[in-house]
């Protein structure tokens, strides 16, 4: 047993023996509630405990609390030490309390009393005791108790140095609890003169308060700026002897040196006081020079201090961001640490000069690095270095230097440690997107993901690929080549299957030429891997396969063969089931037109930003280095980051796939200046309604499902099918954020109640964040009408209400029954329709170039039936059908005249009703 | 700001903690249990900084004893390095030659010694002069006060 330093109290020193001798957890626990049962009689008894002795017991669980055991006696005592008057009890009173009192405590009100009595002391060495003790527990009711007392404490002249210390950090403490308790006014010039005080421990103290009260209210604040540069500068040009016991290891306080440099940290540059500014970069500068000096001693303690402060002047300069000499000189600096023997050095080397990475003025600095860089990230031996290596090549990657930077980065992956290897692959992901020229390497790239770390390569990077893919005519039919090729492997991850899957199923037919990949090599290849997949990938791959059948109607057979499959029609997965039995039949039933358009490939999708970009900021916020600052504007660093971001937006062309330099949300608010103004650009993503609702209305004319509205955060789908003068509509509400949408409310209104009745199902309020929800509306068609109902729905995002009005695609030619006639029929009725109170007529523009096909498609989704071979002139369109509403119904006759030379057209239809006639007219006009 | 320290042998017990940011016992055993497994874990040659969670730990091992703060980002790594080493010359100052049955049997002093050079999570005094010499006020203190205990312990009070 050690001597036992001061007056040490022997009973306590035999317990933690005795605790170290048990040779067993249980003999440990036994001892010590011997030691607590022996203790408890203690302090219940009859005879009166002396003060040495509470404070042994006190102390003892104290030592028991600190093993790890709980203690819920005692306290009273240890606030009984608190008044007693030898310090040594009172210390260990403290001490108890400190460790073991809770906030809520009900001993709270007697703390504090015996606290304000050892404030009152003239003993310095009582008042810290009180100070540290607040400073420890620094509750709510501590800040109201002393709120007053500590800032007359910390700057009153009769203070003493080492109370004054206290005083500050126990204010600070206080502060960071309860804002209010800082006094403004003439008290905020006394706090930061305290950066003038000639005892240094004291400016050390008060420098971590100034920092905190700074943040909250910098103006207030503003100046401390010019005291802390100055103070800075004497510190820096002071020969190590000058601050005597302020100097570590021939470092003149490395401490205060640090603190002040962080403090500056808050404010921009001092550009209105040259001569602060002047003063400053000299101070820098000093501190590069040192930093080439020959070291003072070989000791550790000596370069750690000295780049200590090194390392947190660059982060001065890299915040202030403006001076464009030291900032190359900075990354000098850190380039000679990237190669240092010590592991912290480098560490601290990358780290830093990841964020010069992203400074316009360093940026190419740093790349001449990129060698050292890739070295670090393949050959150090600590992962938390080789992390910081990859994280500074994603932040130094740009145009020049993205394909070399993303083999590296590829080829290291496939040692990677698992630990960094999804982070690697998200930023490989999406390096390779944001510099691809040529999509062909884009392509390239991202299969290799998933052929080296195909078990790290999310969802959305193949999701991603695909889009791009699907979006980028020039690269479809190379991609079609290189999964072809890829899936050829005897393995293959089965994220390679999906993607495989997806892309042959839409651009099979690109390759089809060659009869190394032929359909049926292309479709056996794809189903050789299926048994081997998960029900998702399956259950791809079957859509894949119909899709097949569209592309090359000569392996139908060989394809129905594999849905009729017991493993697939009678698959114990639902959806595996289904969807064979439901492409069978389509293979079967279907023409081949409907099948080319039911399969019909699939549409470009909205750019947007890159989905990947998100996850990666989700999986480490504030470590994405954001793009490199705009080097167009004069001072880079003054620019509210808003400003840049709008900048950007407006710059970025579409060919900024990505949509890195927008902000989340607001792509589709591109000129809608107004609505950018309001509000936080991130946060709360606005709406921009009309240009989408207006296009998928038009669209709806011809079709009963699709997406009807859709934003950044929410989605419309309807689904809806007709039975004569009656209606179901099937309304999908889906949520496209992280958070729920709350508080949805849709609306239905329109004016002709007596002629259509629409009845809305109520619906949950609430929409999940990735859910679906779905609503059933009932149409009833009474009379013709020509007024579709408009529907609004209210929702809150965020809490912030939002509101978008589309209409319902609910048009008099959803209630029509297509009729077959022949051409002697039609002419009959075609004559007799012929009265002015019948007929309706329009002569309009084509919108494009005239297309006979697509016209035909779309009048065959318009609901009557087309007649072929009825006009003598074969581009003439001719159709009947019948309007069903619930009083009537109206037979309708209609023939469109296309002039491909006047690229115009004509439209006539003939009904018994004239209301009837002129509104179908109006529905078709101008659609083609 | 320092949200705790603890120091913890070769063997993973805990021996000294001190925390600047409130949690309940629960969180603070999980949290000690945790990081004590992540540091022992990690070789010689390693860097003495890592990220764990959403603070940096910034750890050295003197003898068989781990020194282990817990900083915030802004925080400055190499610093905090001279931080605990400056703690371990002032015990050293104060015990002469420190060792690790120094710190478990008068865990107090540790805890005062401490005190006075962290307060509230910041650094409150970098002077070694000074602290020692705090300490040195604390300890006379006592010396005057009259030793009852010395008589109790050895059964003659």
């Amino acid at each position: 047993m050690p001597a036992v330093r001061g007056d040490g109290m022997r009973g306590l020193a035999v317990f933690i023996s005795d605790i170290r001798n048990c040779k067993s957890k249980e003999a440990e626990i036994k001892r010590i509630n011997k030691e607590l049962a022996n203790i408890r009689s203690k302090f219940k008894g009859d005879k009166t405990l002396d003060g040495y002795q509470k404070k042994k017991y006190v102390c003892k669980l104290l030592f028991i609390f600190l093993l790890g055991h709980d203690i819920d006696f005692g306290h009273m005592e240890a606030v009984n030490l608190l008044s007693s008057n030898k310090y040594s009890e009172k210390q260990i009173g403290y001490l108890f309390i400190s460790v073991l009192v809770n906030t809520n405590s009900d001993l709270i009100k007697l703390i504090i009393q015996s606290i304000k009595n050892d404030l009152q002391s003239r003993n310095p060495i009582h008042v810290n005791l009180a100070l540290q003790c607040i400073a420890n527990i620094g509750s709510k009711d501590m800040a109201e108790a002393f709120g007053t007392e500590i800032p007359k404490l910390l700057v009153s002249g009769d203070t003493m140095d080492v109370v004054k210390q206290s005083a500050a950090l126990c204010l600070l403490r206080l502060f960071r609890k309860s804002p209010e308790i800082i006094p403004g006014g003439e008290w905020t010039s006394r706090i930061i003169h305290l950066l003038n005080d000639p005892h240094m421990g004291v400016v050390t103290a008060a420098t971590s308060l100034i920092d905190a009260l700074v943040k909250k209210n910098p103006d207030e604040y503003k100046g401390c700026v010019t005291l802390a540069v100055a103070r800075l500068s004497r510190i820096v040009t002071a020969s190590y002897t000058d601050l005597q016991d302020y100097t570590y290891y021939f470092v003149p306080a490395p401490w205060l040196s640090v603190k002040l440099l962080r403090l500056l940290q808050n404010y921009t540059p001092p550009s209105e006081e040259p001569g602060v500014k002047g003063r400053l970069t000299e101070c820098l500068e000093t501190i590069f020079n040192k930093a080439q000096e020959p070291p003072k001693s070989k000791k550790v303690q000596h370069s750690n201090a000295k780049n200590a402060v090194l390392f947190e002047a660059i982060s001065l300069i890299i915040h202030n961001d403006s001076e464009a000499n030291l900032l190359v000189r900075a990354c000098n600096q850190l380039g000679q640490f990237l190669s240092n023997r010590e592991t912290n050095l480098r560490y601290l080397a990358l780290e830093s000069m990841c964020h010069l990475a992203t400074s316009e003025f360093s940026h190419e600095a740093v790349k001449k690095h990129q060698e050292v860089v890739i070295l670090s990230m393949k050959m150090e031996k600590d992962v938390s270095v080789r992390q910081q290596a990859v994280d500074l090549l994603y932040a130094m990657c740009d145009k020049t230097n993205a394909e070399e930077i993303v083999q590296e980065m590829l080829a290291y992956l496939e040692t990677a440690d698992y630990s960094i290897r999804e982070e690697m692959v998200l930023k490989v992901a999406i390096l390779a997107e944001k510099y691809a020229t040529d999509f062909t390497w884009y392509v390239d790239v991202i299969l290799n993901l998933i052929r080296i770390a195909g078990d790290y390569v999310s969802e959305e990077v193949w999701y991603r690929v695909i889009q791009i893919v699907i979006n980028r005519e020039e690269v479809q039919a190379y991609a079609a080549k290189t999964v072809f090729e890829a899936l050829q492997a005897p393995t293959c991850h089965e994220n390679m299957v999906k993607v495989g899957g997806y892309i042959l199923g839409e651009f099979g037919n690109l390759i089809a030429g060659d009869t190394k990949s032929s359909p049926q090599v292309q479709f056996e290849l794809l189903h050789s891997k299926y048994h081997l997949c998960s029900a998702a990938t399956r259950a791809l791959l079957l859509s894949t396969y119909i899709k097949l059948v569209n592309l090359f109607p000569e392996i139908k057979n060989r394809v129905q063969e594999v849905f009729r499959a017991d493993s697939n029609l009678r698959s114990a997965d639902v959806e595996l089931q289904q969807r064979a039995s439901e492409y069978l039949q389509l293979s079967i039933v279907a023409s081949s037109d409907v099948l080319a358009t039911v399969l019909e490939e699939m549409p470009a999708f909205p750019e947007r930003e890159s989905s990947i970009l998100a996850v990666l900021k989700k999986k480490k916020p504030g470590r994405i280095p954001d793009e490199v600052r705009d080097s167009k504007s004069p001072q880079p660093s003054v620019i509210p980051a808003a400003t840049i971001n709008s900048t950007n937006n407006t710059n970025s062309s579409s060919a900024d796939l990505l949509g890195l330099s927008t902000p989340p949300g607001t792509t589709a608010n591109t000129g809608n200046g107004l609505l950018d103004v309001l509000g936080d650009l991130y946060t709360t993503p606005k709406i921009s309604p009309n240009t989408v609702q207006q296009n998928n209305i038009k669209k709806f004319l011809f079709k009963n499902n699709g997406v009807l509205f859709e934003n950044d955060l929410i989605q419309i789908g309807v689904k809806s099918e007709y039975r004569q003068n009656l209606g179901r509509i099937g309304l999908f509400y889906g949520n496209k954020t992280q958070f729920p949408i709350q508080n949805v409310h849709p609306e239905l209104h329109w004016t002709e109640f007596n002629k259509l009745n629409v009845q809305m199902k109520p619906m949950e309020p609430v929409l999940e964040a990735g859910a679906q929800i779905q609503q059933m509306l009932t149409a009833e068609c009474i009379e013709d009408f020509t007024d579709a109902p408009v529907m609004s729905v209210s929702f809150s995002y965020n809490n912030v209400p939002q509101k978008i009005t589309m209409k319902l695609p609910l048009t008099l030619n959803k209630f029509f029954e297509p009729t077959e006639m022949n051409g002697e029929s039609f002419f009959a009725r075609w004559k007799n329709l012929g009265g002015e109170q019948q007929r309706a007529q329009k002569i309009f523009k084509a919108q494009g170039a005239i297309d006979l096909t697509a016209t035909r498609t779309k009048l065959a989704g318009f609901g009557m039936q087309l007649l072929d071979g009825i006009d003598p002139n074969p581009d003439n369109f001719v159709c009947a059908g019948i309007v069903h509403t619930r009083i009537q119904q109206v037979g309708c006759l209609m023939r469109l005249e296309p002039n491909k030379q006047a690229q115009m057209f004509r439209l006539t239809v003939r009904s018994s009703k004239e209301s009837v006639s002129q509104e179908i007219c109006n529905l078709l006009a101008d659609q083609f | 700001m320092m949200q705790f320290m603890l120091l913890f042998s070769r063997q993973g017990k805990l021996r000294l903690q001190k925390w600047y940011v409130a949690h309940p016992d629960k969180l603070k055993k999980k949290i000690t249990r945790e990081l004590i497994t992540t540091v022992l874990a990690r070789k010689p040659k390693m860097c003495s900084f890592l990220e764990w969670k959403d603070v940096k730990v910034v750890y050295k091992r003197y003898a068989s004893l781990y020194f282990c703060c817990a900083m915030e980002q802004e925080d400055n790594e190499l610093l905090t390095l001279e931080l605990i080493h400056r703690y371990v010359e002032l015990l050293d100052k104060y015990f002469g030659s420190v060792c690790e049955l120094d710190i478990i049997f008068n865990f107090e002093k540790a805890y005062f010694i401490l005190d006075e050079l962290v307060l509230g999570g910041e650094l409150q005094e970098t002077s070694k002069k000074n602290v020692l010499k705090a300490i040195a006020a604390q300890d006379l203190l006592q010396e005057e006060e009259v030793p009852q205990g010395f008589f109790d312990d050895h059964g003659l009070g």
